[in-house]
């Protein structure tokens, strides 16, 4: 089933951060969809819950040198 | 990954530290000591390094070709030819404007962000046998019952069941004012309990408040990205892999190589990508803090180029609650006139009846104290009765007709002038006279007349009105707030013909209406204002909503708007022309990569200081109103 998932990251302060995060979670495997606000500092991303997880996307993110704040999940 | 994160927690400390290496560095050259001043630049160049060249790696691996990766090269390059110092400053510069970017950055996002604090995290949670318990806000449903405390902000959108308390809905509406609460009374997510003690049912919760669903629109309205801003973005994405082939191409025909890793830190897109945003999130910021909610760079953009206002309906501009516009009285004394009509209507619900009876208690006239006997209702013709033995009657010219009550020659005249205005009329006599004359009208807001100049002032040219009233009232209703085009009694249908006859026209044409039953136009007009409506269609179908039903609020957005596509503007001026300055500096040859980096750095500084002006416009002008809102 899709899943929203909302990750609240500390502020981004480059515009290609933004791509960089974009790129990344977009190519990770039961990801539908991902916007990231950069003002916001948000990731939303709709994902298949049977492929992935929300901590899963969390972790992609950390990897790449972002702190994750706060996850959220709306069904 | 430990290491990544390290570095990441620590950036203010490398950055610190290679300032403090470059300075020992430049001393060690005073000193005479050369070898000093290599070793040391050398070692701030790796260390500062460090963090650029990490994400660069991550990006690429994501395959995006970031800035950070232009600056590793053209710093690798700098280290290969024993440019210690340039690789140096270059990397610190870099560093220190990303931070220096990160702090004024979260000024101009300041407005949204103290916005978003003020969303409750917790609740207490009344259980059925009365213990009570704190729960994560996420974690209350529908129909749950929360306390709330003196000082604490309501956690969900609901009922009062029981107590009392004043309530600041500044966050939902940017109207700073204490309101009375009491049992039945609606209660919204996100206010303050400034006094008192409820206890609230839920009935909508989470991200279903109206303060979320405002959050969430702010939130992607400042992201949301205007054509100028997607254009920058398309040519950011290609612009950074492109400067890297223009870097190439410049080393194999020149064979300069200190050129071409020059090429590289001054093609660092800097403040052409961060310019337009950054307007545009303050211009947000600034409306989000006054409960203006304007979504995204786009709306501003074409909100800022209207030059047609069309008002729906004329509740917009009149206080929308029918009161007695116009007293004429005859021979009787005032007040005992308007005593004796008044207990008279206190027996009727009618509309007119109400307004009435309001009138009198607004201005005290004893009324009640009367003895009232016979009275009866003449349908379609109005009221009569006998208080304190005076006979009276209430109502149409009909009611008079039938009861042999004349008009007088001036009295005629009064009444002419009176239908002019479209209000309702009441005719009242006194033992076989006519007494009284009241009009009921709506009552046009004080401020509208005012506030409409100032819209044209700004660059309004057509105010227009179309309304489904009868014209007399349209007609009245326009030439009192100045109002330059009026079609009555239309449908709403109708309405949206007029928006695009305006637009065929040639015209930019904003539609400003309360969002009920005008979603068609709100679509179909270049800008949907929904003013004084937090309704989930208003808010999803308009542009530009107005939390509080205020012109004040109208013209500031629309100067907003003007302004913040103004300081767009500015600033992408000035990127190009940094741009564009060192270019020149390059082919003359006063500019080399530290001092690059620098002029880059500074322009981007220079973008976002500009943007952070937007933050206080209209606050002298924001003031009176407040005192006035207090006032009332």
């Amino acid at each position: 089933m899709t899943k929203k998932a909302v990750l609240q990251l500390d502020a981004l302060t480059c515009p290609s951060c933004m791509q960089k995060i974009e790129n990344a979670v977009k190519n990770h495997a039961g990801v539908e969809k991902v916007k990231v606000l950069f003002n916001a500092g948000k990731v939303k991303a709709d994902f298949n819950d049977e492929q992935t997880s929300a901590e899963d996307l969390a972790a992609v993110v950390t990897k790449l040198g972002y702190t994750v704040e706060k996850i959220k999940v709306k069904a | 990954m430990k290491f990544q994160n390290w570095i990441q927690n620590h950036i203010n400390q490398i950055t610190l530290l290679t300032a403090v290496l470059i300075v020992l560095g430049y001393a060690g050259k005073f000193a005479g000591s050369s070898l000093t001043y290599n070793i040391v630049l050398a070692v701030a160049s790796i260390i500062a390094a460090v963090p650029i060249m990490l994400h660069a790696y991550q990006a690429l691996r994501v395959k995006v070709i970031s800035i950070e990766l232009l600056v590793s090269i053209a710093v690798i390059g700098a280290f290969i030819i024993g440019e210690y110092n340039e690789s140096a400053i270059v990397t610190f510069l870099f560093l220190f404007g990303s931070y220096l970017e990160a702090r004024t950055l979260s000024k101009t996002r300041e407005s949204i962000k103290s916005l978003t604090e003020m969303a409750p995290t917790t609740a207490t949670l009344v259980h059925d046998d009365g213990t009570t318990e704190e729960v994560d806000v996420d974690d209350v449903e529908e129909d749950d019952i929360v306390l709330v405390k003196t000082g604490a902000s309501i956690p969900v959108d609901g009922v009062i069941v029981d107590g009392h308390g004043y309530t600041d809905e500044s966050a939902v509406t940017g109207e700073s004012r204490e309101i009375t609460k009491q049992v039945d009374d609606d209660v919204f997510s996100g206010t303050m309990l400034s006094d008192g003690y409820l206890k609230v049912r839920a009935t909508k919760v989470g991200d279903d408040t109206t303060f979320a669903k405002i959050i969430e629109l702010v939130e992607d309205a400042q992201d949301t990205k205007s054509h100028a801003e997607k254009f920058i973005d398309r040519f950011a994405q290609y612009y950074t892999p492109a400067v890297l082939v223009i870097a190439l191409l410049v080393f194999i025909f020149s064979r300069d190589f200190k050129l071409a890793i020059t090429v590289l830190v001054l093609g660092c897109p800097g403040a052409l990508v961060i310019g337009a945003p950054v307007s545009n999130v303050a211009g947000i910021g600034n409306g989000a803090k006054r409960g203006i909610l304007i979504k995204g760079g786009d709306a501003m953009d074409t909100f800022a180029k209207v030059d047609t206002f069309v008002f729906d309906k004329t509740g917009t501009l009149t206080k929308g609650n029918t009161s007695v516009a116009k007293v004429n009285n005859y021979d009787l004394p005032l007040e005992q006139a308007f005593a004796l009509t008044a207990k008279i209507e206190s027996l009727s619900d009618h509309p007119l009846g109400r307004a009435v009876v309001n009138y009198a208690e607004q201005k005290d006239y004893n009324y009640q104290a009367l003895n009232i006997a016979d009275n009866q209702t003449i349908k379609g013709q109005g009221l009569s009765a006998t208080i304190d033995g005076h006979a009276v009657l209430a109502g149409n010219h009909k009611l008079l007709a039938a009861n042999n009550v004349h008009l007088s020659a001036s009295q005629q005249e009064d009444l002419a002038e009176l239908k002019t205005t479209g209000s309702s009329i009441v005719l009242v006599a006194v033992d076989g006279k006519l007494e009284l004359m009241l009009g009921i009208a709506d009552i046009i807001r004080p401020e509208v007349a005012a506030e409409l100049q100032h819209l044209r002032e700004k660059g309004a040219k057509h105010l227009v009105m179309l309304t489904g009233d009868n014209q007399a009232t349209a007609d009245y209703v326009a030439q009192q707030v100045g109002i330059d085009e009026v079609h009555a009694e239309l449908m709403p249908e109708q309405k949206v013909e007029f928006v695009k006859q305006f637009q065929q026209a040639g015209r930019t044409v904003a539609f400003v209406g309360d969002g009920i039953n005008d979603s068609p136009s709100l679509a179909t007009a270049n800008i949907g204002i929904a003013m004084g409506s937090g309704t989930d269609v208003a808010i999803e179908t308009s542009d530009v909503v107005l939390m509080q039903s205020s012109f004040h609020a109208l013209v500031h957005a629309y100067g907003l708007a003007k302004k913040t596509v103004l300081n767009t503007k500015e600033n992408i001026v000035i990127a190009i022309g940094v741009v564009a300055f060192l270019l020149l500096g390059l082919i003359a040859g006063f500019i080399f990569m530290a001092s690059g980096m620098f002029v880059h750095e500074i322009s981007i500084l220079v973008v976002i200081f500009n943007a952070m002006r937007l933050i206080n416009y209209g606050h002298e002008k924001a003031a009176p109103t407040a005192k006035l809102a207090t006032a009332k």
